[in-house]
Formats: C-alpha cells, structure tokens, sequence
C-alpha cells in the first residue's frame, strides 16, 4: 500500500510551505517534496521602473526582513552609478543593518527556535512557545526580550522612517545623518543589548548544554548534512553582515570559492521544478545532482551555522569566544549539525551588538557629509548583503536614464531550499519505519526545517511560537487514514 | 457576556502586516484579551474546517491583509466574508493593491517567462514552468492556480472597513480595534485614517512658498535634498498633496517624499489620476507662457516612469486596473 502524508504549515511568508511525503510499499519514506506555493514576480514587475525606487520597491518581498532588501538595494545602486558612499554613510547604513540583525535573531530564538530547547524537545506543545519559555525562565525575562528589541527597532524607525520597509537608502548613502542624542541613545541601547546577549548565551549554556540529552540530539545524524557552505567575509575571513567577499567551503571546510559579488553569476546556478514556485539554487562548477549531499552535490547552506563555517571567525572578542566554544564542542569545522544554527544565530547576536556598539562609539557616524551625489551614466549594479536567513543578490540593469530594464534576485531563504528539503527528508525517514508513523514526527520536522528560520516559518507568522502542522496520511486511494494536528 | 470573536487572516502578503501587529506589544495583549480569536494562523493553529463550522455572520469582525492572486486566497475570502458581519481590508495590498499590485503591469506569462526561464542565474533548458498538477513517480503533487492580476480585497468580497498603510502603524490599528470594540465605528466603506491630505499637515508646510510651483522635475538620486524645504518646490515629486495623513509623516521624517501607501482621501475614485492632476497644475507655471510646446515637453521627459510613480501602491484598485491583456 503506498501511503502520503501532506505536512501543511500554514504559515508563510513567500507562501506557506508544504511537504509531501510518500511512503513505498514497505511503509518507508520513498520521497518527500518541500513545495512552495506561492510567487509574486518581482524580477518582472520592476521592470520599466525608476532605479532610485528599487530600495523602497523590494522590502515588499519580505516584511519581516525588510531592511535586508532595503541595504541590499542600496549597494546594487552604489554599483549601478558607480558612485562611492562617503564614510558616514556606509556606518550609518551598518548600524542599521546591526541592529536590525539583532532584532530579527533575538524574534527567532525566543519566539520561535528557542521553545523548542528551552522547553524540551519533548514538553507539550501548549507549553512549548514564548509564552512558556516567559514562564520557565521568569515574566520579568519575558519583558527584557521585549524591551530590548524594542529598542533595537527604534533605532531603524529613527534612521530608516519606519522599521517595517525603511526608505534612507540612496544611491551614494543614506538620506538621514546621526545627531549627538541619538547617539547616546545608540551607544546606550548597544551596551544593553549585549549585556542582552551575554545571558542568550548563558541561558543556551544552562538550559541546552547542561542536559545531555539535548546535545546528543543536535550532534545525532538525524539533523547532519555535509554540504558546501556559503557567507559573507571581511579581509580576514571574519563573518561580516554588510559587506565583503563571498566564501564558499566544502565540506571538509576547505575553501572551495571566494568572489566579489559582481562575479556571482559564475558560482551561483538556479534550477526549477514543476512541483514548486521556489527555484533552487545550486554551485555552477559542482552542478545540480539533485536533492543529495556529499562533495558532489553543488547543494550548499546559507545563513548563521554555515556563516560561520565559511569564516575564520567573529571580528569582535565576545563572538570570538562564543564561536570557539561552540566548535569546541561540535568538534571542530565545518559542524553539519542543522540543529546547532541556533547556537550560531546567538553567536551571530552577539556579535551584531558588539559591532553595533563599535559604530555608535565611532565619532565618525556624526559626520555631515551622508551622501554623495552620482555622476555617471548608468548600466549594470549588483550587490550583496548578509540577510539573518542567508546571502542575498540584488541584480539591476538599467537604461542610460536609469529605468530598470532587467532585474534578477536570490532571496536569502531560497539559496536554503534545497537543504530544507533535504532536512525535512531526513527526519521522515528517522520517524516512519515500516509504515509507523511516529507520533514525534510532527515535532522532529518541524526542529528540521525550523532550525533554518525559512521564511515559511517565519519568526512573525508562528507568534507566540508554535508553527502550526497538519499531517494528514492517505491510502493509495486517498482516503484519509490518520489525521495528527499540532495547534 | 461570551466575548466577540475575531478573525485574522493573509492572503498574499509580505509578512509586514503580521509584524505591524506584533509591533502592538502589549496592546496587543489587551486587544486579545477582549476578544475570543476564532483564526489566526500566525498564532494559532489553521482550522479552515472550524470556520466553516461556524454559522453565518457569528464572526464579528475579520481583518484580511494581502492582496488576493491565487484560487486558495479567493476562496478563503469567501468564506470569512460569509461568516463575517464585518469585514476589514487591513493594510495597503487589501486595500488598494501596493506595490505587489504593479504585477498587472505584466501577466503570468510574463512572470513565469522571466523567473524560470531568462534571469541570469537559471538553468532550464527544457523551458520547465511550475504547475497546477505534476505527476512525480510516487504520486501527484499540487498547487494553486497562479491568477494573472492581482485583485483588492473589495474586488474579490464585500468590504466594510479600510485599515490602510504598508504597513498600518500601530496608533491606526489600536483606533480601528477601539472603534470595534466601543461600536464607535463610522459610516460603512469608511477608511479609518483621518480624511486630511498629509500635505496639509507636513511639518515643511511654512516652508512651502505661498505660490507652490514645480520648476523641473528631478529625482531623489540627483539633488541634495534640502531637510527644511517642501520637496515639491525642489522638484521632487512627493504624493502628499494627494495621500491621506494618519502616517505620522513617517518617509518625510528621513528626508525622503512621501509614496502615497495610505491611498487616496475620499471620494477619490483613482489616486494616480488625482495626483497627476495635482503635479499638473503646479508644474512650470511662472515659465508656463514662455516655453514652447518643444521646452515643455523637455521638461516632461524627465518625468520618467509616471504609472510606475503615480500608481504605485494602488494600480490594481485604480480606474486602470491592469495592462490590456493581449487577445489569443
């Protein structure tokens, strides 16, 4: 009797997400499929457009993670006009884009990725979300993490006009400077924010490193895949959010590629299938062997585990000693442990604060001169950003007028979609043998695909901290069999 | 007293409208506290098969955000509008289309064309499109029909109320679920943001010279942009004269014109149309008598991209509605 099981989340971002697993006559996982359903095309309707509205157009992708696009569109009008940003306006535009990191990392772990170790893996799921975590750890935790993304949050609405879809990215800068009180404000919100850190870190210390059994599950093969790894670098190899080279490693951990993101278009190849509207990016010069891992599998993973698999390291000293811990006890690079990316985005927390603080402390954010004015004709632009959920291409042409002509995007999320697949295939075949479904199925994909922070998933549509699943399995004749429902 | 039940709802959206009422904090406490919410899938469970249990009008009030340009997103507007006695278009893509709504400049085809077949990055030599039903060897896979336009909220259902913005801000939302709540709420089809043009209430209105006039027109990349100074007397086009206030000025605040996310005041049936009218009859005018129909029209080529520009959170609730569809 061949069986499906449809895992249907109903939360969204670029559509909700849907998997499909088919089980073959012995009652093991045959296949399961990660379907995207729904597509807005962008790359087309930007088309004809003014580039100067690129920054303002492109946040509409995503609301939760507008600033990604909105810095990101910025620096693909730098390189359009060929206009330098003076220095004022590449550290304003960082301080925006650190604290925003924050804020979104901070959502994640305690709203969304956090329950799960928090909690216990195994709590009940009525308990397993913000709301017991508020509980477990203290009510007064509970307004902390509030707060304190708060006030990260104004710092984007102060500098960007609004914290949902900012709009100060120009071409050559940014169209508000950073008077003296703001500053102080910063500088004092930064020195909170990593005391803040401090204890993410102590509390995953305490409550997940302090109980074996939740080590063994994130270092168990359930959650493992080797793949290549993609991310952002500075000139040392140090993780960076905003700007830099980009670094790919093996799965050895060797480097396999590092290039300017004007040169992606020779790494980065996308391919389609009928099942969904979400393409799925691969290595060109591995090439597309399907939903496999291994070194030969142009497969690769983005955001915070395989950022840090790509660097040498944190630039700033706390990240640097969280960072080493975390190999430490993974047992060195590259970790392929899915589960362990929410120790790197508290990791990756840490350091966005700190370099948050090393931006508000820099008398140089005060300056005057924000912007500069472009000058040339322009042509062709590309830029790249860290978003919190991977590497993200903007990719303009345009006219000598400047009107967009042709516009391509890889979208943090997508650059994972392979891998998600993967995870999520991986976890139905550790929990359905023999056409026994365990009744920790649900709970098993749903930390597979939650560890990635998808966007189908995402942190502001699981509010408080469940994502809602629907397992329904059909008989071959689609009757359905069993229904099992996660509120 | 049982309390009122409340629905939310997306349909296709970015996520910002989501945040918008998480950025509620604790209000939104109080808020869930006063009513029973019966569908939220950002919170709770799906239960689409709830809601159809549910009697007619026993929903007091639904708030749908997104626009509407899939089978699954009509359908499920539907059947909240039939177990809703009110319904709330929340948000600017509900509301009048957004930017998303620039879509119904192409079509599907055209969408498709691009995304799988001709961006730079995508292999797919054998020409592969998503579709409704593909067999895969273990069985069949599904999803929902991609429509060629995008539709409004109230060209799909009846609406009630307008929450508008991209996204609302949190003191229009806590007003409309106030009014909800009090039964303080206006006449019906109102939108509940003040019926004022933000212009009318810019900070840089004593700076705006008593003769407003638009000498040329220029872009945002291509001036210092003065912090004090109306941004149509620099000559950038700002949608203020024709938007609705309720923003809190919140693009004018960093120096950048407004875009026009809250829509047009009322009665104002095609908020592109208006604004151009509006930029028409300040552009040129001290030169007006001078210039010959060749300088005018100079000057009009730097106008680039208006439909783009004037249209550009509200195309698909516009009097345009959508590029002509080519006849097959």
């Amino acid at each position: 009797m061949t069986r499906r099981i449809t895992i249907d989340p109903i939360t969204r971002l670029e559509g909700h997400g849907k998997i499909e697993i088919f089980l073959d006559d012995k009652g093991n996982v045959a296949n399961a499929y990660l379907q995207i359903p729904e597509l807005r095309g962008f790359e087309k309707f930007s088309e004809g457009r003014r580039a100067e509205e690129m920054p303002r157009i492109t946040p509409k992708i995503c609301g939760v993670c507008p600033t990604a696009h909105h810095i990101c569109s910025a620096k693909t009008l730098d390189d359009l006009f060929n206009v330098e940003v003076p220095p004022a306006g590449e550290k304003i535009r960082e301080l925006i884009y650190s604290a925003f990191m924050f804020e979104d990392h901070t959502l994640h772990f305690y709203f969304l990725g956090g329950p799960d170790f928090v909690m216990g893996p195994d709590a009940d799921p009525s308990v397993r979300n913000i709301l017991g975590v508020i509980q477990k750890v203290g009510v007064e935790t509970g307004k902390k993490v509030i707060n304190i993304r708060k006030r990260t949050r104004d710092i984007i609405t102060k500098l960007g006009g609004r914290v949902i879809h900012p709009v100060c990215g120009l071409p050559g800068g940014v169209s508000k400077g950073v008077s003296k009180e703001d500053r102080e404000e910063f500088i004092k919100t930064a020195k909170d924010a990593i005391e803040f850190s401090k204890f993410s870190l102590k509390l995953f210390d305490d409550i997940v490193l302090g109980n074996k059994e939740y080590v063994d599950i994130i270092v168990g093969d359930i959650y493992k895949h080797k793949t290549y790894y993609m991310g952002l670098v500075d000139d040392n190899n140090k993780v960076n959010f905003y700007d830099g080279m980009i670094r790919v490693v093996n799965p050895e951990g060797k480097e396999f590629a590092k290039f300017k993101s004007r040169d992606y278009l020779d790494h980065i190849e996308e391919h389609v299938e009928e099942w969904s509207y979400v393409k799925f990016p691969y290595l060109k010069n591995v090439g597309w062997k399907g939903f496999t891992d291994g070194i030969d599998s142009g497969v690769y993973r983005v955001a915070p585990l395989a950022r840090l698999n790509a660097s040498d390291g944190m630039a700033t000293p706390l990240a640097q000693e969280a960072y080493e811990k975390m190999y430490d006890v993974l047992g060195g690079k590259p970790a392929h442990n899915t589960l362990a990316y929410h120790w790197a985005r508290l990791v990756e927390q840490m350091y966005s604060v700190e370099r948050l603080l090393e931006l508000a402390e820099d008398d140089e954010i005060m300056d005057k001169h924000i912007r500069n004015i472009p000058t040339e004709i322009p042509d062709e632009g590309i830029g790249v950003v860290e978003a919190p959920r991977g590497t993200l291409y903007h990719h303009y042409k345009t006219d000598e007028r400047g009107i967009i002509q042709k516009v391509n995007l890889i979208v943090a999320t997508v650059n994972n979609s392979a891998a998600i697949a993967m995870s999520v295939k991986k976890a139905a075949q550790g929990l359905i043998k023999n056409g026994k479904v365990s009744d920790g199925l649900l709970n098993m994909v749903e930390m597979a695909f939650r560890a990635y922070d998808p966007c189908l998933a995402c942190a502001s549509h699981s509010l408080p901290g469940q994502t809602p699943l629907k397992v329904t399995i059909h008989d071959c004749t689609g009757e359905i069999v069993r229904t099992i429902i996660r509120d | 007293m049982a309390k009122p039940k409340v629905a939310f709802y997306w349909n296709a959206s970015c996520g910002g409208c989501e945040e918008a009422v998480i950025d509620l904090a604790e209000d939104l406490l109080k808020v869930a506290d006063a009513v029973d919410i019966v569908l939220w899938p950002v919170a709770l469970d799906f239960k689409k098969k709830d809601v159809e249990n549910l009697k007619d009008n026993e929903i007091v009030a639904s708030f749908i955000n997104g626009a509407v340009r899939t089978e699954e997103q009509k359908e499920m507007a539907e059947l909240l509008r039939a177990k809703s006695q009110l319904v709330f278009a929340f948000g600017s893509c509900a509301h009048e289309g957004c930017i998303p709504g620039l879509a119904n400049f192409t079509n599907r085809e055209g969408i498709f064309e691009r995304v799988y077949k001709t961006t730079e990055s995508t292999k797919n030599p054998e020409g592969i499109f998503p579709k409704v039903k593909t067999k895969v060897p273990e069985g069949e896979l599904t999803l929902p029909e991609f429509f060629d336009t995008v539709y409004t909220l109230d060209q799909t259902v009846e609406v009630d109320y307008y929450i508008p913005g991209c996204a609302p801000p949190p003191d229009i939302i806590m007003n409309a679920f106030t009014a909800l709540l009090e039964g303080n709420l206006p006449e019906k089809g109102s939108v509940l943001s003040p019926n004022i043009a933000l212009c009318d209430e810019c900070d840089r209105n004593e700076s705006k010279p008593e003769k407003l006039e638009i000498p040329e027109f220029n872009r945002v990349h291509q001036i210092e942009i003065d912090p004090e100074k109306c941004f149509l007397a620099q000559g950038i086009i700002c949608m203020g004269i024709s938007t609705r206030s309720g923003c809190g000025q919140r693009c004018i605040n960093v120096n950048m014109p407004c875009r026009g996310c809250f829509g047009p005041l009322d009665g104002v049936k095609d908020f592109g149309l208006r604004t151009m009218a509006g930029i028409a009859s300040i552009f040129a005018l001290e030169n007006e008598e001078n210039l010959s129909e060749e300088d005018l029209s100079k000057l009009m080529d730097k106008l680039v991209d208006p439909a783009g520009l004037f249209y550009m959170y509200s195309l698909p609730s516009s009097i345009l509605r959508r590029k002509r569809m080519e006849e097959k």
